[in-house]
C-alpha cells in the first residue's frame, strides 16, 4: 500500500487521467455485503441449494395435503422408479449443457439402443449379453457422431442433435417395424435384459436396481465432474473454451469424450428402460430429451454451460417426479403438471440469470 | 395469403382431374394415416395396397410424423387433390382441426372416408369405415362383470385411457366399458364425471407400455386393491401389467383391453389380458379403396351400417375364458386375424 501511496504523489503527466480513478489494489470481496448479496453469493457458490430447496418445500406441501398417502416409503421409493429413466438421461444431459451444449436425442438414442439389445437378441438369435453390447456400441457410436460434429465440423451443438434426434428416431422404427417385444419373451429367453427391473424390497420401500444404479451414476459423475482433470476440464470448456484451450485442455477430445459417455449413458438408460417396461417397445421415450432437458433446468445448471451441479439436476428430476405423484395423488387434471412444471423451468432460468450478476 | 394457396390448389385439382378423366382408366386414391411405424396403419396400407392392385388403382400413401402430426395430413391432403386423385382414406390425428382441408377436398370432387377415427362432425367426411368403438367397450366390461360375478359390485376399477384431451376413440371406449360393466355414465361424451364408488381413478396412457405402468402405478397408489383394469389398448395393458407384477398382484386383478394386435392377443393366450375386443384395420382399408372404386366409375356414395352413422367393419371379443352372454372368439382364431 505504502508503494502505490509513494507513486501516487510524484504523478507524471502522462498519469494525470488516473486522477480520481478507483486507487485500491485488485480484491476479492469486500465484507460488506447486503443480505440479497449473501444469497446471491451463497446460490452461486452451491448451485444445487435451489433445486433442493424446491424439492424440500414441495415435498412438505404435498405431504401436508395428502400424509401418510405421499409419506409412505412406497410411495417416495415409487417416485424414485418413475424418474430413474429420466434421471439417467439427465446425467448425460448434464454433462453435455455443461459444455455449453444441448443433447436432443438422448430419448432417442435411448430407444433404439433398447431396441438393438432386443433384436439382436432375439431376431439374430445371439447371446443376450451380447445383445447388451451391442446396444451400448449403437449409444457410443451416435454419441461419437454428435462429438465429431460439435467439436471438428464445429457444426451447433442444438442443430446436430436436432438432425440425429430424427435420424435415430426413424431408424428406430424402420429397423424394428415398430414390434414389440413381449416381456414374457424376455423373461423366458433373455432376462438379462430386464436386469434393471430386479429389486430389492426394504419394508415398504421398494427400490429397483434400475433406480440404484441412477443414483450410483449421478454420484460417482459427481465425483469425476469436481476432482477429476478431465471433469474440471469440461468445466473449463463450457465456460470459455477460448480460455480452456489456452491453458492447455485439449478441447477437441474433451468434447468428444463428453458425447461419447453420453451416448453409452443413453444406452444404459435404454437397458434399465426395458427393466422398467418389461417389453422392448420402439414408441417409448418419445418424450425424453424434453423431459431431460427439463431436470437439468430446474436443477439449476445453466444452459450457457460451465456452471452447475449434477446433484441439482437428480433435484429437478424429483421435483417433477413429486409434483407429477402428487397432483394425481390429489386428483387433480395431469395438464396441472405441466402447467406447473413450465412456471419452474421459467423461474429456474430467471434465478440462473439473476446469479450469474454476481459473476460479472 | 391461405385463400389464394386454396383457390390455387382448387384449381390446379380441376386441371389434373380433367386430365385423368381424359385418361380415364387410371384411378388415383390416396391413404392418409397417423404415422407409418404403427402395427396398425401398417395393416392398413397393406389391405389399401393390395386392395388398389386388384382393382387396377393407383394408390399413394401418407402419413404424419408422429402421431398427432396434423399438419402433415392437411399437407398430404393438399397434395391429393393437386395430384387429381377420386378420394382419400383417412385416420386423422386431429379430428376438429382436419375438417377444414378435408372440406377443400370434398369441393374439388374427391370422396373423403375417415378410417378407424370419426371427424367431428362425423359427416364432415362422406362416410367413416371404422369399428363400433363403443360396442368394442362394452364387449369387454359385458365379459369383465360376468367373469367377476358376484364379486362384480364390489370391484375396485381403474381406467387406463389415452390422453386428456379426450379424443374420440378413448371416450367411445371407456363409456363403452362402463356400460358394459354396468355403471352409471354421467355424460357419454366425456370419461371422469362418473360418482359410481367403484372407479378408483382414471389416468392417461398415451397408448403405450411407459404410460400405461406409470398411469397403473398412481392409481394403485391410490388404492392397491385395484382388481379390474380398463385400458385404452394392449399395450398399455402390457404396461399395467407391469406395475400389477411389481406389487404381486398380477393374478389378482383383471385387465380387458381393446385392438387385437398380435402381441396384444398373445398376452391374451398368456393370461396377462383377460380378454380384448378386436378390431379389423385391413378390412377397413381394402372397403375403403372399393368405395372410391364405386364412386369413380358411377359416383355411388357408400351406405352407412343399418341403425348406425357409419359403416362398422365389425369387432370380436377375443379370450379363453368365455363368459356367459357375451358373444366371443377364442384365442386361435383371434390370432389368426391380428394385426401387426
Amino acid at each position: 500500500m505504502a508503494d502505490t501511496e509513494t507513486k501516487s504523489s510524484k504523478m507524471q503527466d502522462f498519469e494525470r487521467v488516473l486522477e480520481g480513478s478507483e486507487k485500491g489494489i485488485a480484491s476479492f470481496d469486500s465484507n460488506k455485503k447486503s443480505g440479497v448479496e449473501r444469497i446471491q453469493q451463497i446460490l452461486h457458490s452451491n448451485p444445487a441449494f435451489v433445486p433442493m430447496i424446491v424439492l424440500i418445500l414441495s415435498l412438505l406441501i404435498f405431504g401436508f395435503i395428502l400424509g401418510s398417502k405421499l409419506f409412505s416409503p412406497f410411495a417416495l421409493t415409487l417416485i424414485l422408479q418413475q424418474v430413474a429413466i429420466v434421471g439417467i438421461l439427465g446425467a448425460a444431459q448434464t454433462m453435455i449443457i455443461l459444455t455449453a451444449g444441448i443433447d436432443l436425442s438422448v430419448g432417442a438414442v435411448m430407444v433404439m439402443s433398447s431396441t438393438v439389445m432386443g433384436q439382436v437378441a432375439f431376431r439374430y438369435g445371439m447371446p443376450p449379453e451380447l445383445a447388451v453390447l451391442a446396444g451400448f456400441a449403437v449409444g457410443g457410436f451416435c454419441g461419437f457422431i454428435n462429438g465429431v460434429l460439435v467439436a471438428r465440423v464445429k457444426l451447433p451443438p442444438f442443430i446436430v442433435t436436432l438432425g440425429m434426434w430424427q435420424i435415430v428416431l426413424a431408424t428406430n422404427f424402420l429397423y424394428s417395424a415398430n414390434e414389440t417385444i413381449r416381456s414374457q419373451e424376455i423373461a423366458a429367453e433373455a432376462p438379462i435384459l430386464q436386469f434393471f427391473g430386479e429389486k430389492i424390497i426394504i419394508g415398504g420401500a421398494v427400490f429397483t436396481y434400475g433406480v440404484i444404479m441412477m443414483l450410483a451414476l449421478v454420484f460417482i459423475l459427481a465425483y469425476v465432474l469436481n476432482y477429476t482433470a478431465w471433469g474440471r476440464h469440461v468445466y473449463a470448456l463450457g465456460d470459455d473454451p477460448d480460455a480452456a484451450e489456452l491453458s492447455g485442455v485439449q478441447v477437441q477430445k474433451t468434447l468428444i469424450s463428453v458425447y461419447v459417455i453420453g451416448g453409452l449413458i443413453c444406452a444404459l438408460a435404454g437397458w434399465a428402460l426395458i427393466g422398467r417396461l418389461g417389453s422392448v417397445s420402439p414408441t417409448a421415450g418419445q418424450n425424453a430429451n424434453i423431459e431431460s432437458i427439463t431436470a437439468v433446468v430446474i436443477g439449476g445448471i445453466s444452459l450457457f454451460g460451465g456452471r452447475g451441479s449434477i446433484l441439482g439436476m437428480l433435484f429437478g428430476a424429483l421435483i417433477v417426479g413429486v409434483f407429477s405423484l402428487g397432483l394425481r395423488l390429489i386428483g387433480t387434471d395431469p395438464q396441472w403438471t405441466y402447467l406447473l412444471i413450465g412456471l419452474l423451468i421459467i423461474i429456474a432460468v430467471a434465478i440462473d440469470q439473476w446469479i450469474r450478476k454476481v459473476a460479472s | 395469403m391461405k385463400s389464394i394457396v386454396k383457390t390455387t390448389l382448387v384449381a390446379l385439382a380441376m386441371s389434373a382431374a380433367s386430365v385423368t378423366y381424359a385418361s380415364a382408366a387410371d384411378i388415383g386414391a390416396c391413404l392418409i394415416t397417423k404415422t407409418d411405424t404403427n402395427p396398425f396403419f401398417v395393416k392398413m396400407k397393406e389391405g389399401a395396397t393390395a386392395k388398389a392392385k386388384e382393382l387396377g388403382i393407383t394408390l399413394k400413401s401418407y402419413a404424419g410424423k408422429i402421431d398427432g402430426d396434423s399438419q402433415s395430413q392437411v399437407a398430404a391432403i393438399e397434395t391429393c387433390i393437386a395430384d387429381g386423385a377420386k378420394g382419400i382414406l383417412i385416420t386423422a390425428s386431429d379430428t376438429k382441426g382436419i375438417v377444414p382441408a378435408v372440406t377443400m377436398a370434398r369441393e374439388a370432387g374427391l370422396l373423403v372416408i375417415a378410417l378407424d377415427t370419426p371427424l367431428e362432425p362425423i359427416d364432415a367426411a362422406d362416410a367413416t369405415f371404422a369399428t363400433d368403438n363403443f360396442l368394442a367397450g362394452e364387449l369387454i366390461g359385458k365379459w369383465a362383470a360376468a367373469t367377476l360375478g358376484d364379486k362384480a359390485k364390489d370391484a375396485k376399477i381403474a381406467l387406463l385411457d389415452l390422453a386428456v384431451s379426450q379424443p374420440s376413440v378413448g371416450v367411445l371406449r371407456d363409456q363403452g366399458f362402463l356400460q358394459g360393466f354396468g355403471i352409471d355414465l354421467g355424460d357419454p361424451n366425456k370419461w371422469g364425471d362418473e360418482t359410481d364408488a367403484r372407479i378408483v381413478g382414471h389416468d392417461v396412457t398415451a397408448g403405450n407400455e411407459e404410460g400405461g405402468r406409470k398411469a397403473m402405478e398412481n392409481l394403485l397408489t391410490q388404492d392397491p386393491e385395484i382388481n379390474v383394469v380398463y385400458t385404452i389398448n394392449e399395450p398399455a395393458a402390457a404396461g399395467a401389467y407391469e406395475a400389477l407384477k411389481a406389487l404381486g398382484r398380477e393374478n389378482d386383478a383383471l385387465i380387458v383391453s381393446v385392438d387385437g394386435g398380435c402381441p396384444g392377443v398373445a398376452n391374451v393366450k398368456d393370461g396377462v389380458i383377460g380378454a380384448t375386443s378386436q378390431q379389423y384395420p385391413l378390412l377397413m382399408a381394402s372397403k375403403g379403396i372399393e368405395a372410391i372404386a364405386a364412386w369413380a366409375k358411377d359416383g355411388t356414395k357408400p351406405a352407412n351400417t343399418p341403425g348406425k352413422n357409419f359403416f362398422d367393419t365389425g369387432v370380436n371379443l377375443v379370450t379363453d375364458k368365455p363368459a356367459a352372454g357375451v358373444e366371443s372368439i377364442d384365442v386361435k382364431e383371434g390370432t389368426d386375424r391380428c394385426w401387426g
